[in-house]
């Protein structure tokens, strides 16, 4: 018996992806998904660390579509990579620092990588793109952009918009029927939601601007401050963490206070005692403060000040802060908490 | 869990990582292992009680056992021939 026609479709865990998968496998092809974990993807981890939004469901979004569709899902750990996607992309940054285009082009070359190897083998790739949709990643010119520079060129099939684009080799080759793939143009999202209801999906996670942190605006900012004030553009995954907790103050190019906002926060901060200076009030409720950077005394004094005015000690005229060193050194401070009125707008990162 | 005595027992540390990272560790530990297997996942987020079994659902493999003690996780995997 011939060996079937395989498809490894890229699942983001949003609405296109699902469908685009759901409409190959329609087709008779086996479809497996794969999802890529840069280190700014918007899943669990901001939902585990935020005790409010514990209440919500913390599944992992493309597992779900996966078992939705009844395909395997392999997620790749590619943080180590994309570093070099995110630092310098050859096609520039979006709106923030997110790197669409650039993203694409590696993520659409990874899967084909992936598929190609012997274990696997492979045909072709799928995405949920549609030409149109977004304003610099998802064009008709950069749709070719991203299957040239990929490496995939026509192994590349994007079944919600494949009929406004040239026949792929999957189509030539009739391992789909071009006449069953979809012509959606736009950001009109009407077309994806009536293909969904006729797959009978009812329920799909809907990221706010995009699929990864890099796209958020407040995040973008937290990013350039940390690279702007090392004086290298660089970061490991601890970094891009903590930028997604608490608040970032910066009363100086040498350290920066990051100030847990609740519970879940401060028990995430918690983990990086052994890393950083932590800071915590212990003669009233407080959260708990680390400080990144090289703070010499006078600098985690006025760290303690700080953290003071986010204690349940704010009104008191002292608050009593312990100040714990990585090594196991302990200083006790007291101090008067900063009125929000010294406390510039601009450390505010 | 004296039924699966005879099937041998790895244990893998995923603890201080976060999703989807101990599912990406499960994933690959789990490549390498045969069918019979049972992988011990040991891990602190909370989401792995989540995403671990998803992940071993679309897989074709079982989770037989889960068990708490306080923060800390340990999700017994059985592996099966799926992946
Ligand atoms: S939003 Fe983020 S993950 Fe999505 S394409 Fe852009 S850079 Fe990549």
């Amino acid at each position: 018996m011939a060996e079937p026609i395989k498809a490894v479709a890229l699942i983001s865990g949003g609405l296109d992806s699902m469908l685009a998968a759901k409409v190959v496998m329609e087709q008779g092809v086996h479809v497996e998904g794969i999802n890529f974990f840069t280190g700014f993807c918007v899943e669990g981890h901001t939902h585990a660390i935020r005790a409010k939004h514990r209440a919500r469901p913390k599944r992992n979004n493309a597992l779900w579509v996966a078992e939705q569709l009844g395909i395997k899902l392999h997620i790749i750990d590619v943080i180590e990579e994309y570093k070099k996607v995110l630092l310098k992309p050859k096609h520039g940054y979006g709106r923030n620092l997110n790197p669409c285009l650039d993203c694409k082009i590696f993520m659409v070359g990874k899967a084909l990588a992936w598929s190609f190897m012997e274990e696997h083998g492979f045909d072709f790739v799928i995405t949920g793109e549609v030409v149109g949709q977004r304003p610099k990643s998802q064009r008709r010119d950069t749709m070719s952009v991203i299957a040239r520079e990929s490496g995939a060129d026509d192994r590349l099939l994007r079944p919600l918009c494949a009929r406004n684009l040239k026949p792929t080799l999957p189509e030539r080759e009739g391992w789909v029927d071009r006449g069953a793939l979809y012509g959606f143009e736009g950001r009109n999202r009407k077309p994806q939601m009536e293909l969904a209801r006729k797959f009978g999906f009812t329920d799909w996670a809907q990221p706010a601007g995009g699929c990864c942190f890099l796209t958020d605006e407040q995040y973008s900012r937290k990013l350039a401050d940390l690279w702007n004030s090392r004086g290298s553009r660089d970061y490991e995954l601890d970094d891009i963490m903590l930028l997604k907790v608490g608040r970032h103050i910066r009363p100086a190019p040498h350290y920066k206070l990051i100030v847990g906002r609740e519970e879940g926060e401060n028990a995430y901060l918690e983990g990086y005692r052994r890393q950083f200076i932590a800071l915590r009030p212990t003669s009233h409720k407080g959260p708990l403060c680390l400080i990144d950077g090289k703070p010499d005394g006078r600098d985690v004094r006025l760290a303690a000040r700080v953290l003071a005015r986010y204690s349940q000690g704010r009104e008191a005229d002292r608050v009593t802060v312990v100040a714990n060193r990585p090594g196991g050194e302990c200083t006790e401070l007291r101090v008067a908490p900063m009125p929000p009125s010294e406390i510039p707008a601009a450390w505010h990162v | 869990m004296a039924g699966e005595a005879q099937f041998p027992l790895e244990t893998l540390d995923a603890r201080g990582l976060l999703c989807p990272l101990p599912v990406i560790r499960t994933q690959d530990r789990i490549t390498a292992l045969r069918p019979g297997t049972l992988l011990d996942v040991l891990a602190t987020d909370p989401g792995t009680l989540e995403d671990i079994p998803a992940w071993c659902r679309v897989h074709g493999h079982e989770v037989v056992e889960t068990e708490r003690d306080g923060r800390e996780l340990r999700i017994r995997v059985k592996v099966l021939g799926g992946s």
